[in-house]
């Protein structure tokens, strides 16, 4: 516990860098993880190049799942936004450097999931609910 | 009345002797979603399956003859302690979802037709909305709501109302909320709709745990419960319903044992309660099902129920000295054994988290009520719930817990 609630992880969930409104949007999109309620929107802007030159979040959420959405947002800053749509779980996991149990791994990953429905244009749609 | 002798009582819960994280005991405060099994439930069980296991119904040899005496003895007991003593009126499911889906699929399908109503409320489980919304859908029915007032009780004028201006075919209502602690006037809601010519179904999952429940006072038609939350095992539920209504309903799942007879092309229904236990049933766990029921009569049940809301008083009272901290539910002396609450500028899985951290166990999330949360405004809420194995010390922790989490995030 100790170790998932690392200072790093509250310092980005009250005071995180990369949460608020792009005035240029290219890709969009928001989703939900219906076992916690947590609820996470994803802005991309990118160049003529298609390399993302800014990204944020906003919404509501636990400390993972913010902290993981400011990291991601960070990291995603710069890069070609085909390396975005490739970019596996396991990158996000080990930038956080946390070990997760299965419950609080979808609160990790949510970012992720839903910064890809952004770069590959999906409908916007709502999760599962919860059982 | 006595009081329960907590210390006692824990003992007999081997899996409340175990530590969570080095040094830190189990504080588990989560039993409005599993409740935990006292060893001689799992002692019961245990004998079952080392001595006796077998089919039941079918083979003659000694074992099965001794399974099937168990299974329905197991029967007989748990019929008792609602108040039953017909038999046929008492069906094991996997669970109280399983048991609602048993009548909506069964009497549903046969009574219900487009433009008919069925009246809810807005504090339902899942499990009392989905199944309803499935064959809503097939079938064209119309579902209403009782609205849940912001005192958090169900809003019996708009109830009163709804009966006179929509005439719904069945009336299904949770006897106790899972996330207010709200017993709800059962008796009143089932003299109403019977009046009004409805059925009645309740959820019960919340009420076997903690109240005196007798199904032939309040004349309810359909009532459902979950072995699991009541110190039982997982996977066993009981559908009670009245003879005369189950008689007239169609099977619901097929197969061994709801038959009397089968031909290549056709069936015979077996007589009730079989007619409802397609396949080979939860045998053990409706062994270890009369058990708990056993193991919870020794205290009686206003006794747990008088514990139970002790404790959940107390919790309130504590929590409430918290600053930032919001009862979700109408407060002291109206909750029965759970509390939700929210915590000002922490999410309820970091609550959750940092409680676990200090050995308590609590659900966070919406409870699988999500329209009652949808319309109070809330993406979730932190629930402690309490039984006879939880005493003042347990909240303690819980009030410590939620301290340390505002500490570390608000």
């Amino acid at each position: 516990m100790d170790d998932l609630y690392r200072q790093m992880i509250v310092e980005r969930y009250k005071n995180p860098l990369h949460r608020g409104e792009l005035n240029q949007i290219d890709f969009e999109f928001e989703d939900e993880n219906p076992f916690c309620g947590d609820h996470l929107r994803v802005m991309v802007d990118v160049d003529e190049n298609n390399i993302i030159t800014d990204a944020k979040f906003d919404g509501s959420g636990c400390a993972i799942s913010t902290a993981s959405a400011d990291i991601l947002m960070e990291y995603i800053v710069g890069k070609p936004l085909d390396e975005v749509k490739t970019m596996e779980k396991e990158e996000l996991l080990e930038l956080i450097g946390i070990e997760f149990g299965p419950v609080r791994l979808k609160c990790a990953l949510l970012s992720l999931k839903v910064l890809k429905g952004a770069v590959y244009g999906l409908e916007e749609g709502s999760g599962h609910e919860e059982g | 009345m006595g009081l329960i002798d907590v210390k006692k009582v824990k003992a007999d819960f081997p899996i409340l002797q175990r530590e969570v994280h080095p040094g830190v005991p189990l504080v588990y405060l989560d039993s409005g979603a599993t409740a935990v099994m006292p060893r001689q439930v799992l002692d019961a069980m245990r004998e079952f399956e080392e001595q006796h296991r077998a089919n039941i119904h079918r083979a003659v040899h000694t074992l099965a003859e001794e399974a099937t005496i168990a299974y329905e003895d197991a029967r007989t007991e748990i019929a008792e302690f609602i108040g039953v003593s017909n038999t046929k009126e008492i069906i094991f499911t996997r669970n109280a979802t399983e048991a609602i889906n048993l009548v909506v699929q069964s009497w549903g399908r046969a009574n219900l037709k487009a433009g008919d109503v069925v009246l809810l409320t807005e504090l339902e489980h899942h499990a009392n909305l989905v199944p309803w919304q499935i064959l809503a859908a097939e079938i064209g029915f119309e579902l209403e709501f009782i609205p849940v007032t912001e005192s958090y009780q169900l809003d019996m004028p708009v109830f009163y109302q709804l009966l006179e201006s929509r005439k719904p075919k069945m009336v299904g209502f949770s006897h106790v909320s899972n996330v207010l602690g709200v017993v709800n006037p059962a008796e009143e809601i089932i003299s109403a709709a019977h009046d009004a010519g409805a059925l009645t179904l309740i959820d019960g999952a919340q009420a076997t745990p903690h109240l005196l429940v007798n199904v032939l006072d309040l004349d309810v038609d359909f009532y459902t419960f979950s072995g699991h939350k009541m110190i039982g095992p997982t996977g066993v539920g009981v559908l009670y319903g009245k003879e005369a209504l189950l008689e007239a309903m169609p099977p619901f799942l097929g197969g061994g044992a709801m038959i009397k007879a089968v031909a290549l092309r056709s069936f015979t229904a077996n007589d009730l309660p079989y007619k409802f236990e397609a396949g080979t049933p939860a045998i053990g766990q409706a062994v270890g099902l009369a058990a708990s029921v056993r193991y919870l009569k020794q205290f009686t049940m206003p006794l747990i129920e008088s514990h139970s809301r002790r404790l959940v008083d107390f919790a309130i009272d504590e929590l409430n000295k918290i600053k930032g901290i919001h009862i979700f539910g109408p407060g002291k002396g109206r909750q029965l054994a759970v509390v939700s609450f929210t915590v000002d500028g922490v999410h309820p899985h970091d609550v959750a988290q940092v409680l676990d951290s200090v050995g308590a166990a609590v659900r966070p999330g919406r409870h699988c009520a999500m329209p009652l949360h949808t319309k109070f405004n809330l993406t979730g809420t932190t629930r402690a719930s309490f039984t006879i194995y939880n005493e003042k010390a347990d909240v303690e922790i819980l009030v410590k817990g939620v301290r340390k989490a505002i500490d570390q995030f608000a």
